[in-house]
């Protein structure tokens, strides 16, 4: 990285572990970067003289007598119109062979927003999947996880809402992303021919892990830079951040802090709240929305990372495979989108609400009558007409390779109430039974 | 603590927020100090001093700080700026009036007045010359919005007064001096509207502290009614993510009969905080016909803000709460959420090197939080009129966990414990508050039996015990069906299962986002509660289980059209009439 004349190069390292190294120096900020024989490095602690760096790619092989060159300032991002459509590492250098990026510097990792010069997130965000729009519909603004496990098909789902979504700019932080995951994204927006309004920060398995502490930071800079200077609308996609909470915990392990649950640092949810809470609703038109990853391992959603996400997050999407059509749905029960309220049935037909909770209610007594009938009790008629119900529901609504309009979802709803049940076992106002029960 | 001259300190080290400060003088636990960052003051609280280290805490992001930079002490502990203008206010957990900055972004080391010193208001005197006074006794009274807010003798006097003079009826600026006092040596001290008080410590003016005994309504029938909270009383709501706990302090917020409700946002979702101050300028007050937020202050401290402010911002608010206190009002104090207030405390005790308790958190976790609890309470001022502060925090546990040591630490402080529980959640049961393991500590004090007794009825807590009973029956008769199943039981299981159910849907659920439903007044909730027993102790005659399903699925909705229902109308009436219609066909003889 850049070095100017007449910098102090020190080359005195009194100490070095797996991930930090350790050197007399005076007149550092705190959180500076620096290189060590080329490598970037941050300052995580000083102690009198003693100023420690974080090595973000590791110790391998550092001498002691290595030369540490600070750059006086935290870690930035170029931003300008010129991110469009580019591909950078986790420390905004260009990996698409393009040339660097010119624009004004900013740190990474800024302040907050004012809340009070917050917006409340009012518009809808369409992806023509049912089991988000019709169930647990997004808004601008919002931040919400795919909870899943490793093996679902969640790049794929979130690739989808990113190109369905009408975002002005699409933004990709990919932290321990599989090489093959990256270029599957690369693709996708390729073949779309999105690729001008979609900026990334990749960070793959093949880079050091501790390098994706600086991905979201990064995604999230070039965010408000949209956002808030151009006002414009951008959805910023972050996967996986399970592998990013694994970082801190390597970090965390090895400047000797004591860990609380799952063996996460105790400042787990501070350091994810800042991230996710980047999601913003500006009063003057711009919006960041958050769509993360966070993986699950087999399901277990009281494991720190997914519970700290769950507390921080405006809801959470479950996938799952249902068995009956052999088909991944939104699942109906767990998923939650606590911004729907404000959306549902005011910017989409007004029996959104009742019609959503009628379906998801006749969908649950369909798993009853399932579970009676795996217990060996005999099962009604009801029962029966709630399990074809089910089928079709899930067939023709929840499936995420369904991409229809919310109109079409309701009527579609409305024709599945119609076929299976009668009026008073789907319980809906009179006003909205007079209006769409189908003939 | 005030001292002649401030002491200067350097920085020489920093680990994140925690800052090491070599001191030239003497420093005491819990100072605030400026800690210079290239012309920017950042403020930090003195945590431990080690010899001629002073380890601060900064309420700020450190970035750039290096060692050697100056810092300020300032001789006394974190305060807050009490006067009137707190009213309606959205603070920061430091009580800068996040209003008056400037910029969509908070720019650290930005310090704003809590309160317009210039501000004119119209002051009326309550004291004469020749009274003899102490610490919180009222000297005059403005007008706040719609209350009488009490100037007052300011709460760090000590000792007696005598008031020298006092201005007469007319329009003063918060700075102006609006009394004069004498102390017992004869100096004189003016008085202004406006007082300084460090958060840390309680506002102690007040003559006596017995146990709480009056209701305090919230309208929630699961509260009022089954696990009832009272003036100066302490509540906790411990939930898991998704079961409704910010909902429900939504729900307490605009619906308490409070006079004043203060509501700190601690480390949760800014988007909430936005809500609030979105939504409740538009809300009617149903009480006294104002808008919400003319009786609502807000500090947001959410989660993306410095966490070690965090820490500050429920001490801000409770002392906010015993400022209003000490003009005999009823204020409810609401933290949302005190777990992420307990894991502020744990990244500092961890960066301080301290050896942990249970899950990391502070050993001493327990006693910070009970002696935070036990500020809350209902007062006999000085004057003898009273004064309450009820404080209901939310609790957000890891993996929804009750076995944590917030929740544990909570459940020996707080006297209400309102569970949600994540089954009753997922099968949308709202409000989600286990109607089992849930309880109200109030409900066994003979002073509150006494209060309701006379002021709802002699019968009430009879009732009230009994529909608790019939739940705790109904789960038992559920369990039974389940395994047995359905007709490897008496039809009478069913009966008794169904019956809890009523109770259920009537009485515990209720629809928050509903104009009828969300708010139940106690006189419509004790008629409610009769209505529902007198179901219960009816003895049906059916035939067998499969027709007792559909019948109590009839009743429960005729019951669920009168909760939607205005309480006594013509609609009201006519369920009423349906539902005795129903009753009477399966009545046994």
């Amino acid at each position: 990285m850049e070095t100017t004349a007449f910098q102090k190069i020190y080359t005195k390292i009194t100490q070095i572990t797996k991930a930090t190294c350790t050197l007399q120096a005076s007149g550092i900020g705190y959180e500076e970067m620096a290189t060590v024989n080329g490598r970037l490095a941050q300052v995580v602690k000083i102690q009198g003289d003693n100023v420690t760096l974080q090595i973000f790619s590791g110790t391998e092989g550092i001498p002691t007598n290595a030369e540490v060159v600070f750059m006086g300032r935290p870690p930035v991002l170029k931003v300008s119109e010129e991110l469009s459509g580019r591909f950078f590492n986790a420390y905004g250098e260009p990996i698409d062979g393009g040339p660097d990026v010119e624009g004004e510097v900013r740190e990474i990792g800024g302040p907050s927003v004012n809340p009070v010069r917050r917006k409340q997130p009012s518009e809808l965000i369409a992806t023509g999947i049912a089991g988000i729009d019709l169930n647990n519909t997004l808004v601008t603004g919002q931040k919400i996880p795919f909870f899943a496990d490793p093996d679902q098909p969640f790049n794929q789902v979130m690739a989808m809402v990113a190109l369905r979504a009408k975002a002005d700019k699409i933004i990709l932080g990919g932290m321990g992303l599989t090489n093959d995951d990256y270029l599957y994204y690369k693709n996708v927006f390729d073949n779309a021919g999105a690729l001008d309004r979609i900026i990334s920060f990749v960070n793959t398995t093949e880079n050091p892990p501790v390098e994706r502490l600086l991905v979201p930071d990064m995604a999230l800079t070039a965010a408000e830079y949209f956002a808030f200077d151009k006002k414009e609308t951008v959805l910023v996609l972050l996967t996986d951040m399970t592998l990013y909470a694994d970082a801190l915990s390597i970090v965390s392990n090895r400047m000797d802090q004591i860990p609380s649950k799952d063996s996460m640092p105790g400042s787990l949810y501070s350091d994810l709240a800042k991230i996710y809470e980047k999601a913003v609703q500006f009063p003057e038109g711009g919006s960041i929305t958050i769509i993360a990853v966070t993986t699950l391992s087999s399901g277990d959603i009281t494991h720190a990372i997914p519970d700290n996400t769950g507390y921080i997050t405006e809801g959470q999407l479950f996938l799952r495979r249902d068995s009956d059509i052999g088909k991944v749905i939104v699942d109906p029960f767990r998923s939650l989108s606590r911004l729907k309220q404000l959306v549902i049935g005011k910017q989409t037909r007004k029996d959104h609400p009742q019609v959503m909770n009628a379906a998801v209610r006749l969908y649950a007594d369909a798993s009853n009558a399932k579970t009676k009938l795996e217990n060996g009790f005999d099962l009604t008629d009801y029962d029966m007409r709630t399990m074809n119900f089910a089928r079709e529901y899930s067939e023709d609504l929840l499936a995420i390779d369904v991409n229809i309009d919310t109109t079409k979802m309701l009527d579609k709803a409305w024709e599945l109430f119609g076929k299976h049940f009668n009026k008073a076992e789907v319980g809906i106002k009179q006003e909205f039974v007079d209006l769409y029960w189908p003939a | 603590m005030e001292k002649n001259k401030l002491t200067t300190g350097k920085v020489s080290g920093i680990i994140a927020n925690l800052v090491i400060v070599d001191v030239d003088g003497p420093v005491s636990q819990n100072e605030i100090c400026y800690i210079n960052l290239a012309g920017v003051k950042l403020m930090a609280e003195v945590i431990k001093v080690l010899g001629k280290k002073a380890y601060t805490q900064v309420f700020e992001s450190t970035r750039g700080l290096k060692v050697g930079e100056t810092v300020e002490f300032m001789g006394h502990m974190l305060e807050v700026t009490l006067g009137p203008g707190i009213l309606s206010r959205n603070f920061d957990g430091l009580q800068n009036d996040l209003d008056k900055m400037e910029g969509t972004f908070l720019r650290r080391g930005e310090y704003t007045e809590p309160l317009n010193q210039d501000q004119e208001w119209a002051f009326t005197p309550v004291a004469k010359p020749g009274d003899v006074v102490v610490a919180g006794d009222w000297l005059g009274e403005v007008k706040e919005n719609w209350i009488g807010h009490k100037i007052m003798v300011p709460f760090k006097f000590e000792g007696k007064f005598t008031v020298k003079s006092v201005k007469p009826a007319a329009t003063y600026k918060a700075s102006d001096s609006i009394a004069v006092l004498t102390d017992k040596d004869g100096r004189e001290v003016s008085v202004t509207m406006v007082q300084k008080w460090p958060v840390k410590v309680p506002i102690k003016a007040y003559t006596d502290k017995p146990r709480p005994f009056r209701l305090m309504e919230t309208g929630v029938r699961i509260i009022d009614t089954m696990n009832p909270i009272v003036e100066g009383g302490t509540g906790f709501v411990p939930g898991p993510f998704g079961s409704g706990k910010t909902v429900l302090q939504h729900a307490l917020s605009k619906q308490a009969e409070a006079d004043l409700i203060i509501v700190a946002a601690c480390g949760e979702r800014a988007n909430e905080v936005v809500e609030i101050f979105t939504e409740f300028p538009e809300l009617d007050d149903p009480r006294t016909g104002r808008k919400l937020m003319e009786r609502t202050t807000i500090i947001a401290n959410t989660s993306n803000m410095p966490v070690a402010a965090r820490e500050a911002s429920v001490y801000t608010a409770m002392t906010l709460g015993e400022y209003y206190r000490s003009m005999g009002l009823k204020v409810l104090l609401l933290a949302d959420s005190t777990s992420r207030w307990a894991q502020a405390l744990r990244e500092m005790s961890n960066r301080m090197e301290e050896l942990p308790g249970p899950d990391a958190f502070p050993m001493d976790l327990p006693a910070i939080i009970s002696s935070f609890y036990a500020r809350s309470g209902y007062v006999f001022l000085n004057n003898g009129s009273t004064g309450s502060i009820t404080f209901i925090g939310t609790v957000s546990p890891a993996g929804g966990n009750l076995k944590e040591p917030v929740t544990e630490s909570t459940k020996k402080a707080a006297r209400c414990f309102f569970a949600l529980s994540q089954q009753r959640a997922d099968s949308k049961r709202y409000p989600a508050v286990d109607p089992i393991d849930s309880y109200s500590k109030y409900l066994e004090y003979p002073e509150l039996q006494e209060y309701l007794a006379t002021n709802i009825s002699p019968d009430w807590l009879g009732n009230v015990l009994e529909a608790k009973n019939i739940l705790l029956r109904g789960k038992e008769a559920y369990e039974q069906i389940n395994i047995l199943g359905d007709d490897g039981v008496p039809v009478d299981y069913h009966l008794r299962y169904w019956k809890s159910e009523v109770i259920d849907f009537v009485i515990l659920q209720q629809d928050a986002f509903d104009k009828i439903d969300a708010s139940s007044p106690i006189e419509r909730q004790k008629d409610m509660l009769g209505k529902v027993l007198d179901v219960c102790r009816t003895s049906f005659d059916f035939e067998s289980f499969e027709e007792v399903n559909p019948y109590f699925k009839r009743v429960i909705n005729i019951f669920k059209q009168m909760n939607y229902s205005l309480y006594q109308s013509a609609d009201f009436k006519k369920y009423e009439q349906e539902l005795e219609t129903i009753i009477k066909e399966r009545k046994a003889a």
